[in-house]
């Protein structure tokens, strides 16, 4: 199996492909891409010679062009599309559907690959994508469990990659709206999930409260790890009960579910954090490599080798083993 | 020292030594490291670049276990570094071990690792934090190089003392490469 793996900065690239990376994912410095955030991500010159460099080393260059474009702004995504083309990108990773009628118009030859963004989570949407616009690939939303993936490999041509490590979004993506009710901006439109410039986090006494958009959404007390500063993963009261409303602030781990997916018939494992430092990168892939060319070889995988590489959080293996509350 | 993740134990600057900063006149440690910063500033104009609008920032790192602050502003790539005793107005905070910020910089330790954990606290600004913290990561920055590239022909020593301290201490004081690629 592919290993897909996040690089935030030319830094991370290269860590990354150092590590063993097969293919790695990363995206332009502006709101064309899905982790638009303050300090990250690549300029046209970091973006041309990361790939060059990438390719040396026999590693494949995603670009993600995985927001939905603005009215009348198509221009700035229509731009990044061609120059992803015309640095030699291996792929881009797309959502909607106007940019993916685009790019397979006018950059046939550009290898197009469905973003979780778009949540298509079952055969037929995923083969109307194949169908109509030549995607290649479709990364499936964090939705589906294992004996669905299956499935839906067994009805599509189209290849499927899988989040396998990192954190979580709550329920389908691309679909959620959460950030916008407190900040106004949301991941889809503006590539930017609970924006860093509406976080604010306040210690008094050993608590810490963390704020988004002036809402106090989760308070810690001493020695409490640091609350995620979004809205899905907050801590609410209401009555006499007080808890996660949306999703238990947890990071994904499906590594001791890689021999099953591998069955499943996917054929990439995605790693989030294209946030995280370059040395966290080349850690969670060095030791991800090794996972995978152990299961590819036959050999039993290191035993829990990536759980202390988690954010210090609990972890969970998501919806690939469904258990609900 | 492997502390990507959770927390785990960060070395503390020893209290005896950190005793004679209480009272030993800062601005000698001031003019230092307001040059060094400047030469950093011109050894990597990219950084400033990357971090746009909040370039223009005031920081005050805290480190918690040395009796000063560092007030730094990037000013768009020519860096200024103040230290004060008390604090002073700034658009964000980080406090924390000095261990943890120099491994921070060299990559020892993953920031977002170091604030979940709560080895790192930052108040204030949160874009700009993340800014800078991202444009350092990206820059790569080694200090012990670049320091030892400005001393001449004490480069040697510097670096000697570096790695010796580095390994009595368990602080990250240079940046290191994996040896093997894959």
């Amino acid at each position: 199996m592919e290993i897909v793996c996040p690089a935030g900065t030319p830094a991370a690239l290269r860590a990354a492909v150092k590590a063993g990376a097969h293919t790695v994912y990363c995206g332009f410095a502006d709101e064309t891409n899905a982790r638009n955030f303050p300090g990250l991500n690549f300029d046209r010159d970091e973006m041309e010679e990361s790939i060059a460099l990438a390719h040396d080393y026999g590693a494949k260059v995603l670009i993600a062009i995985n927001t939905y474009p603005r009215a009348g702004a198509e221009g700035i995504w229509h731009q990044a599309i061609a120059d992803a083309e015309r640095f030699g990108a291996d792929a881009v990773i797309l959502a909607d559907i106007g940019l993916l009628d685009h790019a397979a118009r006018h950059h046939p030859g550009l290898r197009r690959h469905l973003s979780v963004q778009a949540a298509a989570a079952n055969a037929d949407a995923i083969n109307f994508y194949g169908r109509e616009f030549g995607v290649k690939r479709v990364v499936l939303p964090r939705v589906l469990s294992v004996p669905e993936i299956a499935a839906i490999n067994a009805e599509t041509e189209v290849e499927t990659e899988v989040f396998v490590f990192g954190g979580l979004c709550v329920m389908a993506e691309g679909r959620c709206s959460l950030s916008s009710y407190a900040t106004g901006k949301s991941p889809n439109m503006n590539g930017v999930c609970s924006p860093a410039s509406h976080v604010a986090y306040h210690e008094t006494a050993g608590r810490l409260d963390a704020q988004l958009g002036g809402y106090t959404i989760h308070r810690v007390g001493a020695g409490e790890p640091a609350p995620y500063p979004t809205l899905c993963k907050g801590c609410f009261s209401a009555g006499d009960k007080t808890g996660h409303l949306f999703e238990d602030p947890v990071s994904l781990n499906a590594e001791a579910l890689m021999p099953a997916l591998q069955k499943a018939g996917v054929t990439a494992l995605k790693i989030e954090g294209r946030q995280r430092s370059a040395s966290y990168v080349s850690q969670v892939v060095r030791n991800f490599r090794m996972a995978v060319d152990a299961l590819d070889q036959g050999r039993p995988m290191p035993e829990g080798m990536l759980a202390r590489l988690s954010e210090g959080q609990a972890m969970t293996a998501g919806a690939y083993k469904k258990t609900w509350r | 020292m492997d502390a990507m993740h959770t927390s785990e134990r960060i070395p503390l600057f020893p209290r005896l030594a950190a005793a004679p900063l209480t009272v030993l006149p800062l601005y000698p440690i001031q003019v230092v490291l307001d040059r060094f910063a400047k030469q950093v500033g011109k050894t990597h104009p990219k950084m400033f670049r990357r971090m746009r609008e909040h370039a223009h920032a005031r920081f005050e790192l805290d480190p918690t276990d040395l009796p000063f602050l560092i007030q730094i502003e990037p000013r768009g790539g020519t860096p200024s570094v103040r230290l004060t005793r008390s604090a002073q107005p700034c658009d964000a905070r980080i406090a924390g071990p000095m261990a943890a910020l120099l491994g921070m910089v060299h990559g020892a330790y993953d920031g977002d690792a170091l604030f979940f954990s709560r080895d790192l606290v930052i108040e204030g600004d949160t874009a700009a934090v993340l800014a800078l913290r991202n444009a350092i990561d990206a820059a790569e920055i080694d200090l012990t190089g670049e320091l030892a590239q400005a001393a001449g022909p004490a480069r040697v020593m510097i670096e000697r003392l570096s790695e010796y301290v580095e390994k009595r201490t368990g602080v990250a004081l240079t940046r290191h490469e994996e040896a093997e690629h894959w």
